[in-house]
């Protein structure tokens, strides 16, 4: 179980982030260090340095259980994710009770729809990203998503090889992860803004004090990088 | 097919994140119906988001959430059962992907079309989102659209037929992204009619004086 893979890296502790918003542990190595004498495999910081690939695999494994009606998985996912579902949805701007409330669909959702999850195809952060996402547009802006439908005759299918190709499978969740470690602190500024608190892209250069431009150029650098890294790392 | 004018990866970075409204993420969602290449380009994305979503230090939930949760599961559900209306009326090769077909009930042979104009005709899609405005365009082959700017962006995705301006040739599956600077006289394309999904943030200023002043009369 993913318990027994804590692994800690002490100079990946502590670190702030800019602006509000959820502290950044594992990314944000450049922040004040944590007195050593507080870190303890207890606490919850420690378990946000759970070594990211083998993390990857058991939370795979665990949905794939999940949609097999087991609750033990469910509840091992439910013990990783819903905290830090609970976290990136207040640093999207949404109080705690919201939150939760919408920590709570999306948790439903992944009990009813885990049976549909495709390892081969998405990490299970992946998935559990989208589902997340979709519940907070659902709750929060009563609107639709409007989304593709794969079974829908004028879609038009993926190529064979393109679908062995994407980053988002579950075996390169740890070279994604690296990647994203690897960023600058303007890339990964950037990128959390876009994701994080939702802004677009003229209230991320306002929230910066930079210019349009130079959030899309740094916008497309990150994500270049991350696949270059990516690509080399094959 | 293939398809030579993508979204901005921006556009798509806000569609993945969940930041872009309704109407823009109808058109991105019809892009992406016709475009392996972007979806792929969505994939990365989303596994970027989840590696963020899991990077964050966690905050402690309520003690009883995992209880409601357990009892939430158990609990009957109706929105099990897709809401999605149903549309079959269509034949085996729809012209309007999902889930713009959804968005009008039906292809484009069951549409009722509104007159625009020097042979063109609209059909505005209701969305749920009042800052834009989605309508279908159906412009007669090789006959031009009326010139127009734009007051801000505006999105333009071909499903049918195929138009050019002064920035290419766009056909089934393209998708155009352009802003104020822009100042582009579209024509469609000889052979048939091209029909495309055009989104805007700001109504369209036609730049004749008689189609500035049916303007106010077709919501345009």
């Amino acid at each position: 179980m993913f318990e027994t893979a804590i692994n800690i890296n002490a100079a990946t502790f502590g670190g702030s982030m800019v602006g509000r918003g959820p502290k950044w542990d594992r990314f944000d190595a450049d922040g004040p260090k944590r007195n050593p004498a507080t870190t303890n495999v207890k606490t919850e910081r420690a378990v946000t340095s759970v070594d990211p690939d083998q993390t990857s695999k058991s939370m795979s494994d665990l949905l794939v259980r999940v949609g097999n009606q087991d609750q033990d998985a469910f509840r091992a996912v439910f013990d990783y994710f819903a905290p830090r579902l609970k976290a990136f949805l207040m640093g999207q701007g949404t109080s705690p009770q919201m939150a939760e409330e919408v920590v709570q669909e999306t948790m439903v959702k992944i009990w009813r729809k885990a049976d549909q999850y495709e390892p081969a195809r998405a990490a299970a952060s992946t998935w559990i990203f989208t589902i997340a996402r979709n519940m907070r547009i659902d709750h929060l802006r009563k609107s639709n998503r409007p989304e593709p439908d794969m079974n829908d005759p004028a879609f038009v299918p993926d190529p064979e090889p393109l679908a062995t190709e994407t980053i988002s499978q579950a075996q390169d969740s740890a070279q994604l992860y690296a990647a994203m470690a690897e960023l600058s602190e303007d890339q990964r500024a950037v990128l959390k803004l876009a994701y994080f608190e939702e802004k677009a892209h003229p209230e991320i250069a306002e929230a910066l004090g930079i210019p349009l431009g130079t959030v899309k150029s740094r916008i497309r650098l990150a994500l270049k990088n991350i696949r270059s890294r990516i690509g080399d790392s094959e | 097919m293939t398809i030579s004018h993508h979204p901005g990866e921006d556009l798509l970075l806000d569609y993945v994140a969940g930041s872009l409204a309704e109407t823009w993420s109808l058109a991105v969602a019809a892009h992406l119906a016709l475009c392996p290449i972007c979806r792929r380009t969505v994939s990365e994305l989303e596994a970027v988001g989840g590696e963020l979503m899991s990077a964050v230090a966690p905050v402690p939930v309520e003690e009883d959430l995992y209880k409601s949760i357990v009892a939430a599961t158990n609990a009957v559900h109706e929105d099990s059962v897709s809401s999605r209306p149903v549309t079959d009326s269509s034949g085996p090769n729809p012209i309007l992907p999902e889930p713009l077909r959804s968005y009008l009930g039906g292809d484009v042979d069951s549409l009722e079309w509104r007159r625009l104009g020097l042979g063109a005709h609209q059909l505005p899609i209701p969305t749920g989102d009042e800052q834009t405005t989605a309508r279908l365009l159906r412009i007669p082959a090789g006959r031009p659209v009326p010139t127009h700017s734009h007051g801000g962006l505006e999105l333009t995705l071909v499903l049918s037929g195929a138009f050019s301006d002064v920035t290419g040739t766009y056909s089934r599956g393209d998708l155009q992204e352009a802003d104020e600077n822009i100042d582009h006289q579209p024509h469609a394309a000889l052979g048939e009619d091209c029909i495309c999904l055009a989104v805007t943030d700001a109504p369209l200023r036609f730049k004749s004086l008689t189609a500035r002043m049916v303007q106010p009369l077709i919501g345009i």
